[in-house]
């Protein structure tokens, strides 16, 4: 795997966004472990930040991890290190979305059936999530 | 002869009109009185570990922050300080034990009174910093500066005879 | 105007990397009363000094000033050089240009100006300095050492070894430590009793050392050479000297209680001894809990005591002495980790701290030395081990790393082999840290010979499953998610300061860290003096560290206190308080302030237009006065000046720094 180029400006927008720096990572894993979704991710938590510490940032990007993240918080609550993960994954969803990607959710894909069974919340933070 | 010209210029615009003339931005001196078991030793961790503060900072050592009789912070006001510092042991930590409980009161009554004579409170302060906390003292000497800084030169409690040697 | 000598280091590159030593020297040659500058790059070394001392006789210098390293550093030495070329040692005044000045600013012009401004203070403090001389102190050849565990008993050994007595108050009702609590320890496997109680018997019976147990220190007077010390000696309710250690009235007491040896899993009675091989062998009534103290009822024990030793209306003692140094070695605590709730512990009795799991092993212990689930009695098949908990933490924790916890979780697992053959164990780890001697084969034996399982990470939640607690980690290294059904879960919890550390250390007149260990004098170099003369430090209540680290730690703080008992005499405070009688008017406020009962009301007589008067003015006892200043302050008539800071000096410092 190689360096992604310019990776250093992705995690400094990364850092910006979310307040949080991936260097302060000890790789203890206990936030993967507390996951309550780790089981449908690719890439565990721990080794999404791990990516970013080595600069494979595309990679990181391109893992499922990052959007299947429920943002539970139980990370951010459990970490010895006091980092924020939840916050850490929003801020890599974020720098993907508004470089890279494009919004990961059109209001057109969702049937008029959809629009009618769907919560109010779930509307709105599944806009706030996957769009820019 | 202009009246204007035999006025006697305040100690502030002098040092505001000196460093124009030498074309250099206006610096505060500090004048930290600090003891020597806790802050001073302090100052010195912060040394040690290479922890930057603005050179305005000029440190004088007691033995204990007791020492500070408040004649010698209004003599450093007199003498051209734009802010004075004394930094003891936290209370409960003196190395002479009530030490730093003393100057804690007749501190606090000190900054009442020269408040009252009309300095901002914020060019005297006391402060607790102990012999292991080298950050700390970097910190309150950082933030004194700053806070200094964006007061302003001092021209009040100057003694006018007292002139710098440039 | 006195002869003044300004010398100034380059301290290598430390000082003149940053200022310019040219600049300062040609400045500090127009200072009021300056005849000679010189500059070197080592001041303190050989020819540095001598550099001075040559000076010192050559040009006649009354006064001397350095501008080198801080005065906490050097200032002893450049005395000591000074005094070599007969001057008096008080004739001299650092300027600190590294620690204050060098190093801790980059702008070369700035730091220079500084550098000049620093010293200028300094040449002008100097020139109002006065010859000096220090009282000579009595040193009461006699030490106290605070705290009975491992490190204790060895730095009583070490003093008594030496020909000194030493008292050695411990506020259990044995001496032994945490210690005595282990059944094994890394990476031998000795047993921990087998080593141990020689060790406390040889305290026990050493003429030179008396055993004040189930005491405390109330209170610390005074100073070095001359510590006078408070000691409550707690009432056990039993005549030691009639006691034979039977053990009948522990037997027949109908009263059980938690155990605090015992970490709280087994029950100990009212009246007890803290375990077996308790030294003295002596019981103890705890009144909380004794029916007779609660209610006046009961009074088994007294009947059945074959000698008659117990003593219900026997009082606490208070033993008032003088020591000339004090040892501190108090020890440490294992952190309750009730505040980690994803590890159930205080919610599962199969959740156990590695100090409880310990006891499990010994056969005096709440399982009778069979490692079995506290659920149900049945031996465990899987055993979790977490390491890290509450250490490495900076957010619920601690954010230092306990030390022991991979040495101490290793053995476990080792022995829970030896006991339990078919139990599995699992370590959760961050990383494995195994630094001293013998360690590392140690752990690698645990991870090659004894199959236990080391899993890189850590675990997310411990929750009851039925009979059994699933535990939910990762093992970083391959990226999976781990899940094992565990019997037992063991928590290498933090090791941490007792939680009343900091208010012992108050009593006894030393400072603490933020996590409330005690501070040592130098990190690197003083690692068992504090910044109070006399008093020491060693053991696990300095930082977390294992046996052999605490035994080397007492034997260096018993040496100290040895250095300074076998002294004549002690170099008391140069820099005292003097009275100026003729200005007093003898309200003696600063009789008042003083911390150290220094100052008292004499009378004198003057004359007085051919009467004459008497009147009260006070006076500065120089041998008790340790120079804070707290008098010269209250002084209203400026009567009081401290010698060697005196008024006119601070005010001469100001007067320079400002300029």
């Amino acid at each position: 795997m190689k360096q992604t180029e310019n990776h250093s400006r992705f995690i400094e927008e990364m850092k910006e966004r979310s307040g949080q720096d991936p260097a302060c990572c000890l790789q203890c894993a206990k936030c993967s472990a507390a996951c309550p979704v780790s089981a449908v991710m690719d890439l565990l938590p721990h080794q999404v930040i791990r990516y970013l510490q080595l600069g494979f940032t595309d990679e990181a990007c391109k893992s499922k991890t990052p959007w299947v993240c429920a943002s539970c918080f139980t990370c951010a609550a459990r970490c010895p290190r006091d980092l924020d993960l939840a916050r850490m994954m929003e801020g890599i969803r974020l720098v993907a979305l508004r470089r890279r990607e494009g919004n990961r959710l059109n209001p057109g894909e969702l049937t008029p059936e959809q629009l009618k069974q769907l919560p109010q919340q779930a509307l709105v933070s599944g806009f706030r999530k996957y769009t820019k | 002869m202009s009246l204007a010209q035999n006025r006697p210029k305040t100690e502030a615009a002098t040092a505001g009109m000196e460093a124009a003339a030498q074309d250099r931005a206006w610096e505060p001196l500090i004048v930290a009185f600090c003891c020597n078991w806790c802050s001073y030793a302090g100052g010195d961790l912060a040394g040690t570990s290479r922890m930057q503060y603005p050179s305005n900072i000029k440190v004088i050592r007691v033995p204990c922050s007791s020492r500070m009789n408040p004649l010698f912070i209004l003599r450093a006001f007199q003498r051209g300080a734009d802010g004075v510092l004394v930094a003891g042991c936290h209370p409960g930590d003196c190395h002479y034990s009530t030490g730093n409980y003393l100057v804690r009161r007749r501190l606090s009554a000190f900054k009442r009174l020269i408040e009252f004579a009309g300095l901002e409170p914020e060019r005297f302060e006391v402060r607790w910093i102990s012999s292991s906390e080298g950050d700390k003292f970097s910190e309150v000497m950082r933030e004194m500066t700053a806070a200094i800084k964006a007061l302003g030169p001092n021209g009040k409690l100057r003694d006018g005879r007292w002139r710098k040697i440039t | 105007m006195p002869r003044v000598g300004v010398f100034i280091c380059w301290c290598g590159t430390n000082i003149a990397g940053t200022v310019d030593i040219e600049t300062v020297v040609e400045t500090a040659r127009n200072f009021p009363g300056v005849v000679h500058t010189a500059d070197y790059r080592y001041l303190c070394s050989e020819i540095g000094q001598d550099l001075i001392k040559e000076a010192i006789k050559n040009e006649k210098l009354e006064q001397v000033v350095v501008g080198t390293c801080s005065p906490r550093m050097h200032e002893s030495t450049f005395r000591k050089a000074v005094a070599e070329a007969g001057l008096n040692p008080f004739l001299l005044e650092v300027a600190n240009l590294r620690e204050h000045c060098s190093w801790v600013h980059q702008d070369k012009t700035e730091a220079t100006a500084k550098a000049i401004a620093l010293l200028r203070a300094a040449a002008a403090k100097a020139v109002l300095n006065a010859p000096l001389i220090a009282p000579r102190l009595d040193v009461e050849k006699r030490a106290l050492v605070i705290g009975g565990g491992i490190a204790g008993i060895q730095a009583a050994l070490d003093i008594a070894e030496a020909g000194y007595p030493v008292d050695v108050v411990e506020r259990e009702p044995s001496i032994g430590g945490r210690m005595a609590q282990l059944e094994k320890t890394f990476p031998t496997l000795d047993c921990a009793a087998c080593i141990l109680t020689p060790k406390m018997v040889e305290a026990a019976q050493h003429p030179q050392i008396n055993l004040l147990t189930y005491s405390e220190v109330e209170e610390v007077k005074g100073f070095v050479g001359q510590f006078d010390v408070k000691i409550r000696q707690k009432a056990r309710a039993i005549d030691a000297t009639k006691c034979t250690g039977c053990g009948v009235c522990y037997e027949k007491c109908p009263t059980k209680t938690e155990s605090e040896f015992e970490m709280g899993l087994a029950k100990r009675k009212a009246i007890y001894v803290p375990f077996p091989q308790a030294v003295p062998n002596v019981p103890v009534i705890d009144r909380d809990n004794c029916l007779y103290f609660r209610k006046g009822r009961c009074r088994i024990c007294e009947k059945e005591c074959p000698p008659q030793a117990v003593y219900f209306e026997q009082q606490d003692q208070i033993l008032e002495r003088r020591y000339g140094a004090i040892v501190v070695a108090t020890g440490f605590d294992q952190l309750n980790p009730v505040e980690y709730g994803e590890y159930a512990y205080g919610q599962h009795p199969d959740v156990l701290t590695s100090l409880e799991f310990e006891r499990f092993f010994n056969a005096a212990g709440p399982t009778g030395g069979k490692v079995v689930r506290l659920s149900d009695g049945k031996p465990p098949r899987n055993v979790v081990f977490i390491q890290c908990v509450g250490s490495r933490d900076k957010a619920r924790g601690m954010n230092y790393c306990s030390k022991i916890c991979c040495m101490f979780t290793a053995k476990q697992a080792i022995l829970l082999k030896e006991k339990v053959p078919e139990a599995r164990s699992y370590v959760f780890y961050i990383d494995v840290r195994t630094a001293g001697k013998g360690y590392e084969e140690f752990q690698r034996r645990a991870a090659e010979q004894y199959g236990v399982a080391y899993l890189r990470g850590q675990v997310g939640k411990v929750f009851p499953d039925g009979d059994r607690l699933t535990v939910k980690g990762v093992d970083s290294l391959s990226g999976k998610t781990i899940e094992i059904q565990a019997d037992m879960v063991v928590l290498a919890a933090a090791s941490v300061a007792r939680g009343d550390a900091a208010q012992v250390g108050r009593v006894i007149g030393i400072n603490s860290d933020q996590y409330h260990f005690f501070n040592e004098a130098h990190p690197k170099l003083k690692p068992v003096e504090t910044h109070t003369a006399g008093i020491f430090i060693a053991g696990a209540c300095q930082a977390p560290k294992d046996i052999p680290d605490s035994v080397a730690q007492a034997s260096a703080a018993a040496v100290k206190a040895v250095g300074l008992l076998a002294k004549e005499k002690l170099q008391g405070e140069a820099c005292t308080a003097r009275v100026d009688q003729s200005g007093c008017s003898g309200c003696l406020y600063c009789e008042a302030v003083c911390p150290y009962g220094a100052i008292s009301a004499v009378q004198i007589e003057e004359h007085f237009r051919g009467e004459k008067l008497t009147r009260i003015v006070a006076e500065v006892n120089a041998a008790l006065c340790q120079g804070c200043g707290s008098c010269t302050v209250a002084c209203r008539s400026g009567s009081i000046n401290l010698q060697g800071y005196t008024n006119a000096q601070i005010l001469a410092e100001v007067d320079a720094i400002c300029l």
